[in-house]
């Protein structure tokens, strides 16, 4: 029967619609309704809070502050994570799969736990990294970590590094080494086959990784509202504390569609993106 | 003194030989195949030849010169890997091109050079082409093109038509051999197909279990092979009596040894026998001249000329 397949996929889209599109549905719709401190919601449709958002550049300036972690998050993990990649592919049979759980060691820990970790590691003129770089000569002053940017940044690229790492690595899995090697025969010597030859291949893996590791920077919560507390908002911790501390759900839902409705239009951009360039070459 | 000399080459992967003190000269010019079966340790002597593997012990010279002292990148040899290994994300232009891009040749130049040579493997419709759009068949010339742009002292091919279907392989074959002609680049083929090694090559290097059993003419080998083995692996081979008897060397005739045929297969221009003798199961290969000739079950005689 021609419906069976639609009958059977039934159940998992009633489950979709009630789980996502229903309650976003009503987010969109809360963020109409009025609010204020002593009458609570009311349903009725005004443009109030997306005029707020957009007035106040204290949003502006929150917005920017989470696109500019996310980016910089990106970026790092990029510049790690494709070489560690590329090493990792090169590796021989047991200790590949060593370093693969050391890659993945961060997901495997509590968020709360790693991101202490970090805080000891920086802390103050006492920690292990400000006491390195200064040693260094890196820095003059310890490098604050707790209500910063930088600290988010550290602790987000820890975490987010594996998906970088294994998006990459599934693009170097198809590398065939003999075109590395036709590519030395030719004449290229080791930087030019690593520019020329293996980067342009790992690249769609890159680009894919930095899709994913971009949304879930820009997305967080748990390590910016520990890193950030309430000093330091981040758009995820910005909704959140007008959903349960100043408990003005409308204007929280108008950051948190702000935010879902940017973030699809990067990544579905960016994916268009890697179609167009990469399409005809991979397949 | 050879263009090309391999001198006692040895290759061992732990307590495993490879490669077992392999001697073989070859000429400015000439087409050389390494054929033998699998395992036989042809593709590691190709790649000690382009630098991708180390010899144990022996040593190789091009032009006189200490071959092994010369990084990969430096011996200017172009290969042909039996992958192809194209450059998936560069179009055949690009493909070809590169090796140029090396030697720092100038674009204009190089743009000609380019369509010369994708013009020599007949692909000048397919220069914008990436690999991925491009036929198995297509991608091997490219990757031909691309290891003769560069004008290599020797070109070194690895297996490179056993990934096309018989039609295309025997065209392949026609086109490699003419292109070889043309451009005059000394050729060394590796090949587990005797057929192929026939056709293409002046001389063939008859390998087994990493050593050389024979290095002739194909004609020669096939004629006076040295051993048993280089024997039954160039083409069928009767044994009567002790005394190797190619099937298409034995005849009917009115007195000889006789047999009863046992099989008779039809094969287009020729016909294929097995005829039970007292010497036991002996093949014999006739060609079809439109005339009649012994059913199965018939009672036969076979002569045959004595060789050396
Ligand atoms: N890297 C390696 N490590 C260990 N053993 C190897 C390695 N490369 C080749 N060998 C072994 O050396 C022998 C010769 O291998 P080689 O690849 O030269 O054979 P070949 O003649 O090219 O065979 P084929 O026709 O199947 O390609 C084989 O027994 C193979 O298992
Ligand atoms: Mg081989």
């Amino acid at each position: 029967m021609k419906s069976t397949p639609y009958l059977l996929a039934l159940p998992a889209l009633l489950l979709f619609a009630a789980i996502v599109i229903v309650p976003l549905g009503m987010t969109v719709v809360l963020t109409f309704h009025d609010w204020g401190q002593y009458k609570g919601i009311e349903p009725v449709f005004i443009l109030k809070n997306w005029r707020e958002v957009f007035s106040d550049s204290y949003y502006a300036e929150m917005f920017e502050r989470t696109f500019r972690i996310a980016l910089l998050v990106t970026l790092f993990s990029a510049v790690f994570g494709a070489p560690e990649a590329y090493i990792l592919s090169r590796m021989r049979s047991p200790w590949r799969g060593i370093f693969l759980l050391v890659i993945l060691g961060p997901l495997l820990i509590s968020v709360v736990a790693r991101t202490l970790g970090w805080a000891l590691l920086f802390g103050g003129s006492e920690g292990l990294v400000n006491k390195a770089l200064m040693e260094l000569g890196l820095i003059d002053t310890p490098l604050p970590f707790m209500f910063t940017e930088t600290g988010m940044v550290v602790a987000l690229v820890h975490v987010l590094m594996p998906y970088m790492v294994l998006s990459v690595w599934a693009a170097l899995q198809r590398l065939d080494p003999q075109v590395e090697n036709a590519a030395i025969a030719l004449g290229a010597g080791p930087f030019t086959v690593m520019r020329r030859i293996v980067l342009p291949q790992a690249m769609p893996g890159i680009l894919s990784g930095a899709v994913i590791v971009f949304a879930l920077a820009a997305s967080a919560f748990a390590t910016p509202a520990i890193i950030g507390g309430r000093r330091l908002k981040v758009a995820s911790t910005l909704a959140y504390d007008e959903f349960l501390n100043t408990l003005n759900w409308p204007l929280g839902a108008v950051v948190a569609v702000l935010l879902l409705v940017a973030l699809v239009i990067i990544v579905v951009g960016a994916n268009r993106l890697v179609e167009r360039r990469y399409g005809q070459v991979f397949r | 003194m050879a263009f090309l000399a391999l001198d006692n080459l040895s290759k061992r992967f732990g307590t495993q030989t490879a490669v077992d003190g392999l001697s073989l000269g070859v000429e400015k010019g000439e087409f050389i195949s390494l054929l033998g079966p699998s395992g036989c340790g042809k593709t590691t002597t190709l790649q000690m030849i382009a630098g991708f593997v180390e010899p144990s012990s022996g040593a190789i010279r091009l032009e006189g010169e200490d071959l092994l002292a010369v990084k990969p990148a430096k011996r200017g040899l172009g290969i042909v890997f039996q992958s192809y290994a194209l450059f998936p994300h560069m179009t055949a232009t690009e493909n070809v091109a590169f090796g140029l891009e090396m030697q720092g040749i100038a674009a204009a130049e190089r743009a000609r050079r380019v369509a010369d040579a994708l013009e020599l493997v007949g692909l000048g419709a397919f220069a914008a082409r990436y690999p991925r759009q491009l036929s198995g068949g297509q991608q091997q010339r490219v990757a031909l093109a691309r290891a003769l742009v560069i004008r290599p002292r020797i070109l070194l091919l690895d297996e490179p038509l056993s990934n096309l279907d018989a039609k295309l392989r025997e065209e392949m074959q026609i086109e490699l051999r003419q292109i070889q002609r043309t451009v005059g680049t000394t050729t060394i083929l590796v090949t587990h197909d005797q057929a192929e090694a026939m056709a293409l090559s002046d001389r063939v290097v008859v390998m087994n279990k990493g050593r050389a059993e024979q290095i002739a003419t194909p004609l020669e080998a096939y004629e006076h092979p040295a051993t048993a083995f280089v024997a039954s692996f160039l083409g069928k081979t009767n044994l009567v009596n002790g005394v190797a008897v190619r099937p298409e060397r034995i005849a009917f005739a009115a007195a000889g040894l006789v047999g009863t045929v046992r099989t008779r297969i039809f094969q287009g221009n020729h016909w294929l026998y097995q005829v039970d003798t007292a010497s036991g199961l002996v093949t014999v290969i006739r060609q079809n001249t439109g005339d009649a000739m012994p059913e199965e079950g018939a009672a036969v005689h076979l002569v045959w000329e004595a060789r050396a």
